[in-house]
């Protein structure tokens, strides 16, 4: 083998995660993007529309158009996609739950313009066990999910033989703590749900075809060797599978094609500009190595952590490929790491430690059924790795290490998009007129024959493109199937959490939980709260495990609370404070109706997340006694502030028999 | 507000005094201790003129087993019928840092604006055998107000015999091909229930398997009317309605003040073993002796009253 290639390799598909406020804004983004040299597109849907709610729906207050696009009907993806020519776009969308739906539109609005189904390519990330894992925007139960996945992928087989109907995700593994091991180890384990889902619903013939069109999405943490050896071994195991377990004979069947976005766990909110290099070298992760090279990039932007990054912020994301793409020469050459011993340890030892995690899932039934399995051994991965940051035992920059600095020129004016308030009446109103103006009688029809079908085994698709067709919300789409399906709630995973032997520092604690609680009469009761959408987890669960850890009695309720709910349950449950954990930037709604929702109860309230410097001021205006942001990364010490301020407001009212 | 205010207004079926009565009666500490003894005095059966009108219904089972899908389900079937509802939802404890994660209320799919509704989660604590040190007291005090109150906890071969001192009807829980609980019911390690439940029903054929083995177990130890009910709490929901006549069927054929005077004998000795220990009972001439002297008591003293009387008697 020569050491060059005899002409470098095309640049992989160059993406920006993006859409927010409405779809006639995102689309304005998406052509800018494009013009800035973005080849393909990756759409950022809004948590109502990945959970299956209009913008009108109690639940989406504050999140409409705030982490993406609101799409409601075809009406909002023909605006989506405006002026983009669909038969040569490949479109990338983010969505799960209500997949099946959102690929109805896109597949609606395709035909409307004339273009054929199989001229049609991108992806449907639907994989829905890892949003029981970790991203948390399900809608239906384990069983009634996976049928919709199944019958996406048999009906894209056929009709849109290029779309590739699964994305499935090791991404958000990593962000919920997955260790490398456990993230190739639940990814394939996931896939093989899917595949033997879908084998039950397509002829065994194309069971080929269906193992060909199953892509990965993964994550590229900083520790960029071990992570490349990461791909290499998900190749490999990959391939395996398509021969052994599923009969797949053509090779090219069996690659391994993944698209991937690097790291956000590990970026920082102190000292962000520290993050552009942390891309950087993520991004050689996924790139390095021919072998395993990724399909498709979208790198996230330096200021994830602070709040939502503005066009200029992801711009630099985009740039940074094409630095890497038409720059360097890393197209030039083939495969770096052939014959490595680094290397070649590396993918040993985590193929073994994968092969071993796999074992388990299996022992287990399966990924569907080792969910709550794997969502307390991905809860326990975290709390090693917080306890690690905490210790000092891993260094983050700017963090544990090296934290001094002289102030930032760029986050002088905030250094975030803020996504305008007016944006969620914009859509209700919008909503309105769409549900006076289409044809009621038709939209009724479609879903009668939606919930007809619902109830059989017939593929669901069909339906849903009709529904699509006759102008059908994604709210009224997604409570047709709830009303058959029924609602789910995942495991937590906190309540098998592992507790440690406690340092000094949590000692002190424990002891000062006994004190207070000594004096209010009994336990501590805190009650860890996630109101609205945002199903990102991560911080409530180690929050609410530190918790228990302290000796407090912990009402962990898990994602997807009303404030109405919340307050219900802290007056019941009597707590003595309550601490709510918001990622999605709908604090400024969500807090003051959690406040509200409260009364005259004399609880007080904390609020962690990702919350601007800009918005501490009205919240503690409006009640709330402290904030914490990421910059907070000692949870034992925000506990011991929690703790201080159930202390100080015993102390200053005196207890009453029956407070 | 005192605790024979809130006792008061749990007699006249006030159910929003429900969370203040239950901070009060989870409160340990001693200055606390009159105002919980008036709140309970205020609800004991000589107050409210004969038993408290609930139906206490104990539902415990392994975990993982199906309890809170089901306990949602059975929720929304006794207020779809109009019957206010109280569930008190016991916990583990972690016995390294004494705290816990109180995480079952979660699964219970509750309407916030539902008064008509009230779940309380509380750490069983460091006794054994499943209930919260005050959950005793808390059904007793809520049964004056509402229509049913349900103790749950978690657990099996122990957990159902404290629960069963404390309710009138106990149902078990199961997942079907758990042969634990069949093992445990042969050796006696478990106490025959009052109804048993089988979840999962949507599994067909194995849930079949799971109710024809129990009832042959059953029948084996001479339980041949304990109903078994195979149920799904996923839609379409199975088998609720026939658990909500089977525990309704119990409880019609219930002697129901003698099993709440048992109840409440009994707890007021358990809860004076756990305050004097053997040295206590040893002053009444061991349990026995105890027992039978509280069955001659009066039987409509609460508990606190039986507490007392047995302390009196004891010296201590």
């Amino acid at each position: 083998m020569s050491h060059r290639l005899p002409k470098p390799d095309p640049p992989w598909m160059m993406r920006t995660y993006a859409g927010h406020s409405t779809a006639t804004r995102s689309n304005e983004l998406y052509r800018r993007n494009l013009a800035k040299g973005q080849t393909g597109l990756s759409v950022a849907f809004d948590l109502p529309t990945q959970t299956g709610y209009d913008a009108d729906h109690e639940l989406s207050r504050g999140e409409v158009g705030k982490v993406g696009v609101p799409i409601a009907h075809k009406g909002d993806m023909h605006a989506l996609m405006d002026g983009i020519p669909l038969d040569r776009m490949n479109t990338s969308m983010t969505i799960n739950a209500t997949a099946a739906w959102l690929l109805a539109l896109y597949l609606v609005v395709a035909e409307e313009n004339g273009i054929d189904p199989s001229a049609l390519s991108g992806t449907t990330q639907n994989d829905i066990i890892k949003e029981y894992l970790s991203r948390g925007t399900y809608a239906f139960p384990p069983g009634p999910s996976m049928r919709l996945i199944a019958d996406t992928v048999a009906y894209t087989v056929e009709h849109v033989p290029r779309w590739n109907p699964v994305n499935i995700c090791s991404y958000h593994l990593q962000e919920a703590g997955a260790t490398p091991v456990q993230e190739i180890a639940y990814a394939m384990s996931t896939a093989i749900a899917v595949l033997d889902a879908v084998r039950e619903r397509v002829p065994e013939e194309q069971m080929a075809a269906v193992f060909g069109r199953l892509s990965f999405f993964v994550n590229a943490g900083v520790r960029f060797v071990e992570e490349h050896a990461k791909l290499r071994v998900m190749a490999l195991l990959w391939d395996e599978l398509g021969h052994e377990r599923y009969d797949v004979a053509d090779e090219r069947h069996r690659r391994f094609r993944y698209g991937v976005q690097v790291n956000s766990l590990g970026l920082t909110e102190a000292q962000p500009e520290n993050n552009v290099q942390r891309i950087v070298l993520e991004a050689l992760a996924v790139t390095l190595g021919r072998n395993a090279r990724a399909r498709a990039v979208q790198l996230p932007a330096w200021n994830e952590a602070l709040g939502l990054p503005r066009p200029w912020d992801q711009q630099w994301s985009l740039r940074i490929q094409q630095v890497l793409a038409y720059e360097t020469d890393l197209l030039e050459y083939p495969d770096l790491f052939e014959g490595s011993k680094v290397m070649d340890g590396l993918v040993g030892e985590l193929l073994e430690g994968a092969r071993a995690e796999m074992a388990r899932v299996a022992e287990q039934g399966g990924a569907v059924e080792a969910v709550p399995y794997m969502k307390t051994a991905l809860v326990e991965s975290h709390r090693k790795r917080l306890a690690r940051i905490e210790s000092g035992e891993q260094v983050i920059v700017g963090v544990n290490r090296f934290e001094e600095t002289e102030p930032s020129p760029l986050t002088e004016d905030g250094g975030i998009l803020v996504v305008d308030p007016a944006v969620e009446q914009e859509a209700r109103e919008a909503l309105e007129r769409w549900r006076a103006t289409r044809d009621g009688a038709a939209v009724d029809a479609a879903l009668a024959e939606l919930r007809r079908v619902a109830a059989t085994d017939e593929n669901v698709m069909p339906a849903t493109i009709a529904a699509a067709r006759a102008g059908a919300t994604t709210g009224e789409w997604a409570a047709t199937l709830r009303d058959t399906f029924g609602s789910y709630r995942a495991p937590t995973g906190v309540g098998e959490a592992a507790a440690p032997a406690p340092g000094a520092e949590l000692a002190e604690l424990r002891d000062e939980v006994a004190r207070v609680s000594d004096r209010l009469g009994r336990t501590l009761k805190i009650l860890v709260g996630k109101p609205g959408l945002d199903g990102h987890s991560n911080g409530a669960e180690q929050i609410a495990v530190r918790a228990r850890d302290a000796g407090m009695d912990v009402v962990y309720e898990g994602i997807r609370l009303t404030p109405a709910q919340i307050a219900r349950s802290a007056i019941d449950e009597g707590v003595h404070v309550i601490g709510l954990s918001i990622l999605s930037g709908s604090h400024r709604e969500l807090i003051p109706d959690v406040l509200a929702a409260l009364g005259d109860a004399d609880i007080p309230v904390v609020v962690g997340g990702i919350i601007p410097e800009a918005d501490v001021p009205a919240l503690k205006a409006a009640g709330v006694a402290a904030v914490y942001t990421p910059k907070d990364f000692e949870i034992t010490r925000i506990l011991r502030a929690v703790v201080a301020i159930v202390a100080d407001g015993s102390e200053s009212h005196p207890p009453r028999a029956a407070a | 507000m005192t605790g024979a205010e809130l006792g008061a207004r749990l007699r006249k079926r006030d159910l929003a005094a429900a969370p203040s009565a239950m901070n009060l009666l989870e409160n340990r500490a001693p200055e606390a201790h009159a105002e919980r003894a008036a709140l309970l005095a205020e609800v004991d059966p000589a107050r409210l003129g004969g038993e408290a009108p609930a139906h206490v219904v104990g539902v415990t089972g392994p975990p993982g087993a199906g309890k809170s899908t089901l306990l949602s389900a059975l929720v929304r079937a006794w207020r779809a019928d109009g019957r206010t509802v109280a569930v008190l939802a016991v916990d583990p404890t972690s016995k390294r840092s004494g705290g816990a994660l109180l995480g079952d209320r979660a699964r219970i799919d509750a309407d916030p604006a539902d008064r008509g509704l009230y779940v309380r989660s509380t750490a069983a604590g460091e006794r054994l055998g499943g209930l919260a040190p005050a959950t005793r007291a808390a059904a007793q005090a809520l049964a004056a107000a509402f229509d049913v109150v349900v103790i749950e906890t978690v657990g099996v071969g122990q957990s159902e015999t404290e629960v069963a001192e404390a309710a009138d009807t106990v149902a078990v829980v199961v997942q079907p091909a758990s042969g634990d609980v069949l093992q445990f019911l042969k050796a006696g390690i478990m106490e025959v229930p009052d109804v048993l439940v089988v979840t999962k029903a949507d599994l067909g054929p194995i849930a079949h398997r799971a109710r024809r083995d129990l009832h042959a177990a059953l029948a084996s130890l001479g339980a041949h009317d304990v109903p078994v009910v195979a149920v799904s709490a996923y839609p379409p929901p199975e088998g609720i309605e026939e658990l909500v006549a089977a525990l309704d069927a119990h409880r019609a054929r219930l002697d129901l003040a003698a099993t709440r005077t048992r109840a409440r004998r009994l707890g007021a000795l358990a809860d004076f073993t756990a305050e004097h220990g053997e040295r206590g009972l040893r002053a009444l001439g061991g349990r026995r002796a105890a027992q039978a002297w509280l069955a001659e008591q009066d039987p409509a003293l609460g508990e606190p009253a039986l507490l007392r009387a047995l302390e009196r008697r004891a010296s201590v």
